[in-house]
């Protein structure tokens, strides 16, 4: 695959430049605080749903920009976790901190069996099958009693965290997800960037290779695709207990769909891309919510330009930019 | 009209032999489905080696051509069975001649993702035109009715269609196996560079065989058009069963894929008779096995 070259921290005189060096800190600061912000100048629940979505994204490139594994099924995780979720906090009324970690919990273990099916495979067919068996789960949440079949499962309360603060305040449950998505982004950070995350780039870069110094990649490729599937479980989690809904659309294939062309656009394989690529399509999708059934042809323009014209995405032009 | 029932262990259900020779019949025409599609991507796969995404929507758009030549020429069954292969043939020979030349040099999974959008573009226009409410097609008078075969009643048009779907699957493996334009085929397969230097055409070659692929899927489309109903969203759930059924054959062997569709669509149809629920889910319960006890697929070699 074709990838850009780590930026690098250099200037010509030798001295990593500071704006250079610490590109990614400012990067992530500006994030935060953009996010703190944000709520008093737009929508506080379009925000909470992008950054679900933004750690789903963040979640699926890490197997797609790190181990160079395209998961064609991710909504499997992220449209279970919400269906326990909703499930845990709507039947069992177990309070919201706990009804997320059942969904993640729910995810991981789904994320351990596909997965080690899937890497059974390489390549393309490694897609087709993550692709098959979130096919084989939507079916089973179709069927399922407990998922409330076309009508999922609604009126979810948000409930009291820790049984003490009312989520039903809008700031409360901001202050939860921000929580959630910034604790997942930097946990996939520290994944990336660990030597964990140097030998799962070892594999992406050359598989063989790496075999052959002696790590066992498929347990490697096993607990990133776990690790993936938890991210993206606890993401599906979070927003179901935010729009108080768990539905079909969530399992079904074009969310899984959904969640690569977010990645793609923001840039595969950097680590601010994904956030970028969720916001941007969400974004699309309110202001074209008029043009109705349009929406998928205008997603299949954005595919079709991104592979063709595009491959690094908004953030890694960006950074292409900068390196050059 | 006697009964047949399943072994005590796996629940001793017994079923009329009527009604287990009916879900047989729609499991063989569900076959011929999976083996036409998978044929047709395992062709894609080997000469561009890129999995084609969009030939859900390709075998949907042979469906609505058919559809669209019956309303507005009044063209039937028999001139769209050879008319909408073509057509939609030719917009496959556009889009690789566009679009996917550029991708050969680039990771496999490229393809996967733009032949993905290609599918959402097709899909989303004939949503727009056409709603996604399903339209009826009518079957041609000459294939109406069917014939009493004593344990069972044989609709002409379902025997038609494995009957035709069978003949065009030997013939695609005819050709490619045993003669000389075949040979040239799976020769670049292997090595285009050096067919090549052989004065053979290679892109040429490519281009063309994206077309039949897709024109395969089409001809697929037309034959499905007077058993479902034709609707945008035909080929997309379709796509993903026949994913699966080329996950359990393994690309790497045109007999293969053939034998794969046939038998995962009856394996289908006795699975709804037995176990209705599970009917759905059966293929990819059977390719998750595979995957256990042979990775490679059922045909398939070693990556």
């Amino acid at each position: 695959m074709e990838r850009a070259a780590p930026p690098s921290t250099r200037t010509a005189t030798g001295k990593p430049s500071f704006l250079r060096a610490n590109a990614e800190a400012i990067a992530f600061v500006v994030m935060a605080a953009g996010l703190i912000v944000a709520p008093f100048f737009t929508y506080p629940l379009f925000l909470m749903q992008a950054m679900c979505f933004a750690l789903f994204a963040c979640a699926f490139n890490l197997l797609i920009g790190y181990v160079g594994l395209l998961s064609f099924g991710h909504a499997l995780y992220f449209g279970w976790a919400s269906y326990l979720a909703a499930h845990s906090a709507k039947v069992w009324g177990l309070t919201p901190e706990l009804a997320i970690l059942t969904g993640t919990a729910t995810a991981a273990i789904l994320g351990l069996v596909a997965g080690s099916l899937a890497i059974r495979r390489q390549g393309i067919y490694f897609a087709m099958i993550t692709l098959a068996l979130a096919q084989m789960m939507f079916f089973f949440a179709l069927q399922a009693k407990f998922t409330g079949g076309e009508d999922g499962i609604q009126a979810v309360p948000r409930g009291y965290l820790f049984g003490l603060i009312d989520l039903k305040n809008e700031a409360a449950m901001y202050i939860v997800v921000l929580v959630i998505f910034l604790g997942g982004f930097l946990l996939i950070y520290r994944i990336i960037h660990s030597p964990f995350g140097e030998v799962l780039k070892a594999i992406r870069e050359n598989e063989p290779r790496a075999i052959s110094l002696g790590y066992k990649t498929d347990r490697y490729k096993l607990i990133a695709f776990v690790l993936s599937a938890t991210i993206a479980g606890a993401a599906g989690a979070t927003k179901a207990i935010v729009l108080q809904l768990a539905s079909l659309t969530d399992v079904n294939w074009p969310m899984s769909g959904e969640v690569v062309l977010m990645s793609l656009v923001g840039g595969l394989g950097t680590i601010f891309g994904p956030v970028v690529g969720s916001f941007v399509i969400l974004l699309m999708q309110y202001k074209l919510s008029v043009v109705g059934e349009w929406v998928l042809v205008i997603q299949g323009i954005i595919f079709v330009s991104c592979v063709l014209l595009f491959r690094r995405g908004i953030v890694g032009e960006i950074a292409a930019r900068f390196k050059g | 009209m006697f009964e047949i029932c399943l072994p005590v262990l796996l629940g001793g259900k017994c079923i009329p032999s009527g009604a287990l020779f009916g879900q047989l019949l729609i499991g063989l025409i569900n076959g011929s489905f999976y083996a036409l599609l998978s044929l047709g991507l395992a062709v894609i796969f080997g000469m561009l080696n890129i999995i084609n995404f969009s030939h859900g929507a390709q075998y949907m758009l042979g469906a609505f051509v058919a559809y669209l030549m019956l309303q507005y020429s009044g063209l039937g069954y028999w001139p769209a069975l050879i008319i909408a292969p073509l057509v939609v043939g030719l917009t496959g020979v556009i889009i690789e001649r566009v679009f996917l030349q550029w991708l050969y040099k680039l990771d496999h999974l490229y393809g996967l993702l733009l032949t993905f959008g290609l599918a959402l573009i097709i899909e989303g226009v004939v949503r727009n035109k056409f709603g996604s409410a399903g339209l009826p097609y009518t079957m041609p008078d000459s294939l109406r009715g069917g014939q009493n075969l004593g344990f069972m009643f044989l609709p002409n048009y379902r025997a038609w269609v494995i009957v035709a779907s069978l003949g065009v699957c030997i013939g695609t493996w005819f050709v490619i196996e045993r003669t000389r334009l075949g040979a040239y085929l799976r020769a670049a397969t292997e090595n285009p560079t050096l067919v090549r230097a052989f004065g053979i055409n290679v892109p040429v070659m490519i281009t063309l065989t994206y077309g039949f692929g897709v024109a395969l899927a089409a001809f697929a489309g037309v034959m499905a058009a007077p058993i479902y109903n034709v609707s945008p969203q035909m080929g997309s759930e379709l796509i993903i069963v026949v994913f699966a059924v080329v996950v359990i054959g393994g690309m790497g062997s045109i007999l293969g894929a053939i034998v794969t569709g046939f038998g995962l669509g009856v394996v289908e149809g006795l699975t709804k008779v037995f176990f209705p629920e599970a009917s759905n889910t059966v293929i990819f319960v059977i390719m998750a096995i595979v995957l256990l006890v042979r990775p490679a697929g059922l045909f398939g070699r070693r990556a």
